[in-house]
């Protein structure tokens, strides 16, 4: 009896938070004049012309692909810098580490807004606005810390006579890093890139802010949409919906990951 | 020849983890650095290995000065306390790795790490990663694959202490015919005097930072120069009873009373400690010049095939350590017997003025 409550709630829950996505993709599936004209509960007449049209129109498309490849350059530049970062924080005492560690973490904890007006400024006068790389630079304020911040943790569970141990081997720094010392902390540069490729993944302002038609995300895509007849509901559901994918793909791809990095205790 | 440590200090913070080293470890050496956790066997291994430098001090090897060379540049091998081994590598890759740094050829590799593979019985554990591997296993690779390379100082940071008591037994005769076929200094640290006495060589005996004695290990032994290195060098701990010599006799502790003779004899009047090995108390008198000691029973434990006993002699407690599993009651009054030849016989400043064996060996006391 218990464990049917217990069910019942968790079902329960599991219905409230697939709602909005559920009626998202019933929405997907239909015509905007479908939608407008009457309440349903599934598409009666299922249709996939929203999708294809964002796949043939290179206006939506393009979105995507500016979104991913900014996403990806982002995670790998946070990655890179990051990896070096975490190991001095986790391997060395220096003047003020603590410090500067704890000043990373609070690049966090000012809102994107406050950083927009330099930004802007700034890639302006480099002639940076409207690239890929000025989006990917823009979010390594938030997600390097964040990554340095994931990573220290689990370079700190590394026993430091591994490093010893390699060095008294004849191991060079760069070679022990890469074939020695990455390897063992496989899940934390997964979890790391996972958390990268999400934040920068959803973030609007900065992206939206420094681009205007070339790296335009996919978000920007979405809003900006609104046709003289007013929205259109079919196509923006089916945006919706791709812009979720490649998000929840990744998490399948981490989830084992995830596991072990809540369980570090730095996620 | 060989390594040769002078004057050398470690200071970290404000402790002092080494305070004057000096030492002179021969070419082909066997060595055993005993101390109580925290004397620095530790922290003077990691000096040696070229993991920490000195804070002064100059160490050279075979006339070369290494104070400051890299550990990358040194010829050093060196197996933890923990089981150290690349986890993402399987057992015979970890083994191999120093040589194939070395830039030797496949076939020699190959060769080399099935050999010493062999020698530690791990010949069919190659494929495995040290994850799934024991304990006794774990080490076993570690210490392969310092061996591996021929280094010229090979260092063991106490290996064999996580493993379990039969493991270690058996390791450790291994580890004894391994070294004998090394060229290499071999610096082995310890907190048991049995297994320094069983490695044998040259003993280091260390607290707080400062080397107290060394020398080879019968001599070290049968002489510690003062009572802190008897203390380290003894377990069950040594035992020592407070006493004075007047007119050519002894008075020990409480009313015990016996006639200066032998090497004792030519001690001079005044107030002394005597220490005895645990091993040389016993229940019954084995010869007319034993000594009686007349204690409570404070404690008895048994330990494998022996039995300690703590007795309390007035304010001194003692431990008698005995042959055989006995029953015996606490708070019975007992009585042991000891031959005075027995006796290490210290000054009042804890140096070494008679010890059983006669003479007192000086050689390489850092005093």
């Amino acid at each position: 009896m218990k464990i049917k409550k217990r069910a019942f709630i968790l079902g329960f829950y599991f219905f409230i938070m697939l709602l909005p996505i559920y009626w998202m993709l019933n929405m997907s599936l239909r015509t905007n004049a479908d939608i407008l004209n009457s309440f349903a509960l599934y598409p009666h007449n299922p249709t996939l012309s929203n999708y294809i049209k964002i796949f043939t129109d290179s206006s939506w498309y393009s979105g995507y692909l500016n979104s991913i490849l900014y996403v990806s350059i982002n995670t790998l530049i946070s990655l890179i810098t990051a990896l070096p970062a975490a190991y001095a924080f986790s391997r060395y005492r220096f003047l003020g580490d603590k410090q500067v560690f704890f000043w990373l973490l609070t690049n966090r904890m000012a809102p994107a807004a406050v950083f927009l007006l330099p930004f802007f400024q700034l890639y302006s006068t480099f002639g940076l606005i409207d690239t890929h790389i000025a989006v990917a630079f823009a979010h390594c304020l938030f997600n390097v810390p964040l990554a340095v911040w994931i990573l220290e943790g689990f370079m700190s569970g590394v026993p430091i006579e591994i490093d010893e141990t390699a060095f008294i081997d004849g191991y060079g720094f760069s070679r022990f890093f890469m074939t020695i010392f990455i390897p063992l902390i496989r899940a934390g540069v997964g979890v790391t890139a996972f958390f990268c490729f999400m934040f920068s993944w959803v973030e609007l302002l900065l992206a939206r802010t420094l681009t205007t038609t070339n790296a335009k995300p996919i978000a920007a895509t979405m809003t900006r949409t609104v046709s003289a007849t007013g929205l259109d509901w079919g196509l923006l559901a089916a945006a919706g919906i791709l812009t979720i994918i490649p998000g929840a793909l990744v998490i399948w791809f981490v989830r084992n990951h995830m596991a072990k990095g809540f369980a570090m205790g730095r996620v | 020849m060989g390594l040769l440590l002078q004057d050398v200090d470690k200071i970290v913070g404000r402790e002092v983890h080494l305070k004057d080293i000096s030492l002179d470890l021969a070419a082909g050496s066997r060595n055993v650095i005993i101390g109580r956790t925290l004397a620095g066997k530790t922290s003077l291994l990691r000096i040696m290995a070229g993991l920490d430098r000195p804070a002064s001090g100059r160490i050279t090897m075979d006339g070369r000065d290494i104070t400051g060379v890299s550990v990358r540049k040194r010829s050093v091998a060196m197996v933890y306390q923990q089981f150290i081994n690349y986890p993402s590598l399987t057992v015979y890759n970890n083994i191999a790795s120093p040589l194939k740094l070395a830039g030797i050829d496949k076939k020699q590799i190959d060769r080399r790490v099935r050999q010493i593979a062999q020698m530690l019985h791990i010949e069919n554990l190659l494929d495995r990663l040290p994850a799934g591997l024991s304990g006794g296993q774990q080490q076993r690779t570690a210490i392969a694959r310092a061996l591996i390379k021929e280094t010229e100082l090979l260092l063991l940071d106490e290996p064999l202490v996580n493993l379990d008591y039969k493991l270690r037994e058996q390791l450790r005769l291994e580890l004894q015919e391994i070294f004998k076929r090394r060229k290499a200094i071999v610096v082995y640290t310890t907190t048991e005097p049995a297994e320094a006495l069983m490695l044998g060589g040259n003993i280091i005996v260390m607290d707080q930072g400062r080397i107290l004695q060394t020398g080879p290990a019968p001599n070290v032994y049968h002489n510690p120069i003062t009572t802190r290195v008897a203390e380290v060098f003894s377990d069950p701990p040594i035992n020592y009873l407070e006493g004075s010599i007047h007119s050519g006799k002894v008075i020990l502790g409480e009313n015990i009373c016996f006639t200066l003779n032998g090497r004792m004899s030519d001690l001079e009047a005044g107030d002394y400690r005597f220490g005895v090995r645990s091993n040389h108390f016993f229940l019954n008198p084995n010869g007319p010049g034993d000594i009686k000691i007349s204690a409570t029973v404070e404690l008895s434990e048994i330990n494998g095939s022996e039995t300690f006993i703590h007795i309390r002699h007035g304010d001194t407690s003692l431990v008698v350590q005995n042959e055989g599993v006995h029953q015996i009651k606490i708070g019975s009054a007992i009585s042991v017997y000891v031959n005075p030849s027995r006796f290490f016989v210290y000054d009042k400043q804890g140096l070494l003025k008679s010890s059983p064996t006669g003479r007192i060996h000086q050689t390489g006391a850092a005093a």
